[in-house]
């Protein structure tokens, strides 16, 4: 099991655009990825759970992965978090 | 059991099933399958899925397309929706296990997420709200291969419930199958409420927000005269609403007792008592009512609930069954009154910031001769079939009234022309509903042959309160004081010159608002049929000088809660037998 913490930093927080992203890239790897926000944990593969952590932006949230391609995955969804997801 | 209030519109008790209707107007049964059909059902979803997948993707692409990959984006966000896993095992798991269809499991699942992120504190999430019902309004449309359940195929025994109902919406309703109506929005002016007086069925409207706690398929009681709605209701409550129809049932029989008799005070002054209809069918309603004539007939409704645009023939049929149907007694037909919130389908203006001082009813009719000349042609073709009389609604300035009479003149040549006789006697009036046509209203007399006034206009241009808007619906008085003189100047003026006056709004409804209108010496009031009887027994228990003696006090009073309490006081000591009815 791998863990980070990452920042929502996008103005609107983490929504619609933002958790599709999320969850396509997800969808890449074969570990399971969560992200937990004061003892919420959403599966990093469905959007009605991304969504319903309802995280504005500054909210810290914890990642974790376990499974053969997880250092990966972490890397790849922290990056995501740092470019604000490419959301305009 | 879940108890709400809201406003009553329209009287009567009924008890039965809810079918909701959302924003879009569509509904789901809760259906069953067996267990060997289980697994089918399944796979009818899984393709289904990919399908909306598909028109997913078409949609965002074409929106992205035309509007740019920010709003095309959101339909990318829909797909996961669709997709997402804990959906998708919710849905699997009510199909496999608990046997639902593939629809019933598709709302439910759906809906419970909707309601969740609605009462989410943040407003980021309630407004994902909205995205949830789509995709599941997109998944029930890939499953049933069509645009989901609209307000033509209602099971018998419901009562409809809906964030709010067009006129349109409402018209098509199958009365046979519709017990009552009851909404998030309107008030008590609006279309809704008129037309579910109509019908003759129970209504409360502006209930405020109440859909997520109810379901199709829920027993519902809707009581009409308190407002009130019971959701899933307890023994006792039920027990209670089915002694207090039986009850109605009585008085209503005891009221029809009245049917062929004359509307007199106990004084001997005759009042006449005429009806409001929409649909030629309603006549019978009429008549059954003792009905002295139809005072009010809504023309528009032969636009609304159609896909084409009426054709002369249409019209003039309607007009023919109505006059005939009628047997002589006098019939009013208003010319259209479309505009604003009446829309038919074909929509002849271009939105409007604020439609009710827009382009509509007379103006609209007057903007667009062509379809005017059609409606005219049909009404004065009809006309011999009975005692017709022709109104134009909401007339402002005598330049309106001169060039529909113009018009009406135009129509009658070429019809003579034609070799169509057309009646000498035909008589044509006007709608007062505008401030500006009563204070104007000495210089229009000459040229009309009767008036009737249209309380719910009238109080709304007068009082400047949009009757639908519920954030203002309570400063919707038909009795205030401003409203109060108003009608009371255009009796004067009217009688003074030997016209008479009606009075055809939601105001003649109300026995206390008709026995103060008698008062002020209105001679003729139009009403729905339904509420005939019970105006008829006010009328036939007072005297005239004590309805005078109670327009004389209102016509003093400041405000329009003064008004009221003081008309329903007088109402109680004179009418006893009606207020503890209601």
């Amino acid at each position: 099991m791998i863990t980070r913490v990452v920042t929502v930093q996008n103005p609107e927080g983490l929504h619609m655009r933002p958790a599709d992203k999320l969850v396509r890239a997800a969808t890449n790897f074969q570990c399971q990825i969560e992200l937990e926000r004061a003892g919420q944990v959403a599966d990093c593969r469905s959007m009605i759970g991304l969504l319903t952590l309802g995280a504005p932006q500054g909210t810290e949230l914890t990642l974790r992965a376990q499974g053969p391609d997880a250092p990966m995955a972490i890397e790849a969804i922290s990056r995501l978090f740092d470019s604000q997801f490419d959301d305009p | 059991m879940l108890e709400l209030q809201g406003i009553a519109v329209s009287p009567g008790v009924a008890i039965g099933k809810a079918i909701v209707f959302d924003r879009e107007g569509y509904s789901i049964a809760r259906c069953l399958v067996s267990r060997p059909e289980a697994q089918r059902e399944w796979q009818r979803l899984v393709e289904a899925v990919s399908k909306a997948h598909q028109v997913l993707g078409t949609r965002g692409k074409e929106t992205t397309d035309s509007w740019g990959a920010n709003l095309g984006g959101i339909f990318s966000a829909q797909q996961q929706l669709l997709l997402d896993p804990h959906v998708r095992s919710e849905m699997e798991h009510l199909i496999r296990d608990n046997l639902y269809a593939a629809e019933y499991a598709v709302s439910e699942v759906f809906a419970k997420y909707a309601a969740a992120f609605r009462k989410a504190s943040s407003s980021f999430l309630a407004e994902r709200a909205a995205d949830v019902r789509d995709v599941e309004r997109t998944l029930l449309e890939a499953l049933t291969g069509k645009p989901t359940q609209t307000f033509a195929e209602i099971p018998p025994g419901s009562i409809v419930v809906s964030h709010d109902l067009t006129p349109g919406e409402t018209a098509s309703f199958d009365t046979e199958k519709v017990l009552a109506l009851c909404t998030e929005a309107g008030g008590p002016g609006g279309h809704t409420a008129i037309v579910a007086r109509g019908m003759e069925i129970p209504a409360v409207v502006g209930v405020g927000n109440f859909l997520h706690n109810i379901r199709s398929g829920d027993e519902l009681i809707i009581d009409g005269h308190l407002g009130r709605i019971f959701v899933s209701p307890d023994a006792p409550t039920r027990e209670r609403y089915l002694k207090r129809r039986i009850a109605r049932e009585s008085i209503v029989s005891e009221l029809s007792e009245l049917k062929d008799l004359p509307a007199v005070t106990t004084d001997g002054v005759h009042v006449e008592l005429m009806a409001n209809v929409e649909f030629p069918n309603e006549t019978q309603a009429c008549l059954a009512r003792g009905a002295d004539g139809v005072g009010l007939y809504r023309t528009e409704f032969l636009y609304l609930g159609h896909d084409k645009e009426p054709t002369e023939e249409d019209h003039f049929l309607a007009y023919q069954q109505v006059l005939r149907d009628m047997q002589g007694r006098p019939v009013v037909i208003r010319t259209l009154d479309l505009g604003a919130d009446k829309m038919g389908m074909t929509r002849p203006v271009e939105p409007e910031n604020n439609p009710f001082l827009g382009l509509r009813s007379i103006r609209l009719s007057l903007r667009n001769p062509a379809l005017f000349r059609v409606q005219v042609r049909a009404i004065l073709r009809a006309a011999s079939a009975g005692n017709c009389r022709i109104m134009f609604p909401m007339v402002t300035t005598l330049d309106e009234f001169r060039s529909a009479k113009f018009l009406l003149r135009s129509v009658a040549d070429d019809l003579t022309c034609e070799g169509i006789r057309i009646p000498s006697t035909l008589r044509v009036g006007m709608m007062v509903e505008v401030p500006a046509a009563v204070l104007m209203l000495d210089r229009f007399i000459e040229e009309i042959d009767f008036v009737s006034i249209g309380t719910n206009d009238l109080t709304q241009y007068t009082l400047a309160v949009d009757r639908s808007n519920d954030s203002v619906a309570d400063l919707y008085q038909a009795c205030d004081p401003a409203v109060l003189r108003l009608i009371k100047r255009t009796q004067e003026i009217t009688s003074e010159h030997g016209k008479s006056t009606s009075v055809c709004g939601e105001m003649s409804n109300n026995p206390a608002h008709a026995l103060l209108l008698v008062g002020m010496g209105i001679r003729s009031l139009s009403l729905a049929p339904s509420t005939i009887p019970v105006i008829k027994k006010a009328i036939r228990s007072v005297t005239l000088g004590q309805c005078e003696a109670m327009a004389w006090r209102a016509l003093r009073l400041g405000t329009a809660r003064e008004v009221e309490a003081f008309l329903m006081n007088q109402l109680a000591g004179l009418v006893p037998e009606i207020v503890l009815q209601a």
